[in-house]
């Protein structure tokens, strides 16, 4: 029995890699895909992008659990999650003006996976000049909640689409960097860029 | 439990589905046979009910993929057809067998590829072709014994 069968075992073939990159376009273009992604080299380390019809889901950097990150996608926007390239063209382009210290272009974000609370303490973080910081207290001050710094400090720490929602400025009241879920040394790259970009414009 | 992403589902099958069907239909067609697998089974995925054995769901869907593809073109796969010229080049040895492969009837060729090519068990061949267990064993040894027979 093994004799045809090991050479059945050897007949094809090529790898299907064409046809899945010609399936993933075309699933993109009929709009099966909910959710699509791919990988964006930047200076702080590769970046996965995450994205809807409706923006920019999640961003997540190279240390980050990718696995749970796309499970909890999955269970909470949907598991018609696909690879991509094509469709992160607008994020490439914002990164690249990003670190180029240039003027970033619009980019729509899907607010999906934020919660009001948390909508709130981003849309203020994103009112902190590039170059400048606040403290948490500050920014639950601007998110309507002078006491909730503690809260404060969860909302941005489970930012999903840090970077582009500048989680980054907020600092502790000692001017201590405190925490990044992407890691201090991110975070002290990401405010030297801004503070250097900031000083040049 | 939920659907995992349906990335992980290419990432782990993509390759035994396009071996199972360049075995079912030929090198050339199993680009496009691997396209309408995956393309159904997405627009399927959002609302799929059950959630075990997506490996054998999916080869379900690209087995019936095949067999739609051999009845339209039932005339070009009756003979025997060597991998196309643009294949590299180890993909073109034992052209001899491949011709042969692609002239078993349906259900041999089904589930001989299925078996050594896909790399299934006989209870999941056996699911995927709505056969019994014992229907798809048979069905393989058919087949290998027509292509022992004709290779001697």
């Amino acid at each position: 029995m093994s004799d045809i069968a090991a050479r059945i075992r050897t007949l094809p073939s090529g790898r299907p890699d064409g046809a899945v990159d010609h399936f993933a376009r075309r699933a993109l273009r009929e709009g099966t895909v909910r959710v699509a992604f791919d990988v964006a080299p930047s200076p702080i380390g590769d970046l996965t992008a995450l994205v809807t019809p409706r923006g920019l889901l999640a961003l997540a950097f190279e240390t980050d659990d990718l696995d749970r990150l796309m499970e909890s996608v999955a269970a909470k926007v949907s598991p018609a999650i696909l690879r991509v390239p094509s469709a992160i063209g607008p994020v490439r382009s914002w990164l690249g003006s990003y670190f180029e210290g240039s003027p970033q272009p619009e980019l729509h974000l899907d607010r999906s996976l934020i919660t009001p609370f948390q909508d709130r303490v981003l849309t203020a973080t994103a009112s902190i000049p590039p170059g400048e910081t606040r403290t948490y207290g500050q920014v639950a001050s601007l998110a309507g909640n002078h006491k909730a710094a503690r809260a404060t400090g969860r909302a941005l720490g489970a930012n999903p689409i840090p970077i582009v929602l500048p989680c980054h400025r907020v600092v502790a009241a000692d001017g201590s960097l405190h925490g990044y879920a992407g890691g201090l040394g991110r975070k002290r790259l990401l405010l030297d860029h801004e503070r250097e970009t900031a000083i040049h414009r | 439990m939920n659907l995992p992403p349906f990335q992980r589902l290419v990432d782990e099958h993509a390759r035994p589905l396009h071996r199972f069907l360049c075995g079912m239909v030929g090198p050339v067609a199993a680009d496009d046979c691997v396209q309408e697998t995956l393309l159904a089974a997405l627009r399927a995925y959002d609302s799929l009910s059950h959630h075990r054995n997506l490996k054998g769901w999916l080869f379900t869907i690209a087995h019936r993929k095949g067999i739609d593809h051999i009845r339209k073109h039932a005339r070009e796969i009756t003979s025997p057809s060597p991998p196309d010229r643009a294949a590299p080049p180890e993909t073109v040895r034992d052209t001899e067998l491949w011709g042969r492969v692609a002239c078993l009837p349906p259900k041999q060729r089904g589930a001989v590829t299925l078996r050594y090519l896909g790399d299934l068990p006989y209870a999941e061949i056996a699911e995927v072709m709505g056969t019994s267990e014992p229907a798809a064993r048979q069905n393989v040894r058919a087949g290998l014994a027509s292509l022992r027979k004709e290779l001697a």
